[in-house]
């Protein structure tokens, strides 16, 4: 490193990964799905991971890999997973124009740091890069002995965190277990389908998830597309699907030969 | 400029994160701005960091990242536990603690 210039290697570094981690920031503020927003967020973390490897600590750019990428983001996509991905934002305004103050405060928190950022002096960039091969014993040997205690309480800390996330998950039951014979007796008591519902996919013609099934008498069989994808809006309809069934529809008996 | 890039970068993607919880409203997008947030902090570290020469900046982020994992675990529980009594995710409807 010579001094306030950045070399050429981490200069083309800087400038490639630097937009790709702002691009996949971003999906955050205009992105509408959550899980491409998470995935968005990956590309990020690990551009993030990139230009920590760049300013010579490998071992922070491994465990930004590792925890972030590998744990934490897979955990947010769990959870999504979870709670269900037909949870889109709702784009109603509760408090009228909150979108655009949001807007105008981050704009000015924008200017605010980039304005203290560019007017302040730095010094001359010292520089570990003599040591960057050997970035994860230096690490270690701080690590262990001047903040070994500092370790030791953060050791404490995700211990707590993992026993709090079992109980803020965790339900007591408090009704008994249904058994499957009561689980029968209910439905045929409520008049409900006591077989499993008919698969997906009508007469060979289509076998994908989201085509509707079809009656003898060549009605839709709504309860046959699975309930998320019914939930989402993604259902088939006969019409958009092809012109012959809607022509042709398949009933039941022989049928006729036309000429 | 080496130090003043990273940090305009550093600032760039704090604001993206902190306004993305101003704007949006399903809480999981709203706690990835602030893990957004954590690692435009660490990225700054980083930056002054390699500035003195020497690892306590490193050690800081690596601090940081230990209890942004500690911080994820607990929030994305009571976001579980939230969604299972409440029926959603989002940060307008969770209003159990306003009557």
């Amino acid at each position: 490193m010579n001094g306030l210039e950045m070399s050429t290697a981490e200069q083309v570094l800087f400038w490639i990964v630097g937009p790709i981690t702002v691009l996949g920031a971003s999906a955050l503020l205009f992105s509408k799905r959550a899980v491409l927003t998470a995935c968005s967020v990956m590309v990020t973390m690990v551009g993030l991971a990139f230009l920590y490897v760049g300013l010579g600590s490998p071992f922070l750019g491994v465990v930004q890999v590792v925890v972030y990428t590998g744990a934490i983001m897979m955990l947010f996509v769990f959870v999504l997973m979870l709670v269900g991905v037909d949870v889109s934002d709702s784009f109603v305004e509760t408090i009228r124009g909150q979108r655009w103050i949001g807007a105008i405060f981050g704009l000015g928190l924008l200017v605010v740091l980039a304005g203290a950022v560019y007017r302040s002096t730095f010094t001359f960039v010292i520089g570990g890069e003599g040591a960057a091969g050997d970035n994860a014993g230096a690490v270690a040997s701080l690590l262990f002995s001047d903040f070994a205690f500092t370790l030791e309480v953060t050791g404490c800390l995700l211990i707590v965190a993992a026993m709090g996330a079992v109980i803020l998950t965790h339900r007591v039951r408090l009704t008994k277990p249904v058994t499957q014979p009561q689980l029968m007796a209910g439905r045929t008591k409520r008049g409900l389908r006591l077989t499993p519902p008919p698969a997906p996919g009508n007469y060979a013609r289509h076998n994908a998830a989201d085509v509707p099934a079809i009656d003898p008498s060549g009605r839709v069989i709504e309860a046959s597309v699975p309930s998320s994808l019914r939930l989402r809006g993604q259902v088939h309809t006969l019409r958009g699907l092809s012109q012959d069934l809607l022509e042709d529809p398949p009933a039941c008996g022989p049928k006729e030969v036309k000429p | 400029m080496s130090v003043t890039a990273y940090l305009l970068l550093a600032s760039v993607i704090f604001v993206i994160g902190a306004t993305t919880v101003l704007v949006r409203r399903n809480s999981i997008v709203v706690f990835m701005g602030i893990e957004l947030m954590l690692n435009a902090a660490n990225l700054a570290f980083l930056a002054f960091a390699r500035m003195w020469g020497n690892v306590e900046g490193q050690l800081a982020a690596f601090f940081v990242m230990v209890v942004a994992a500690a911080e994820v675990v607990v929030g994305l529980a009571i976001i579980v536990s939230l969604f299972r009594t409440r029926r959603t995710v989002s940060v307008d409807d969770e209003n159990l603690l306003r009557h």
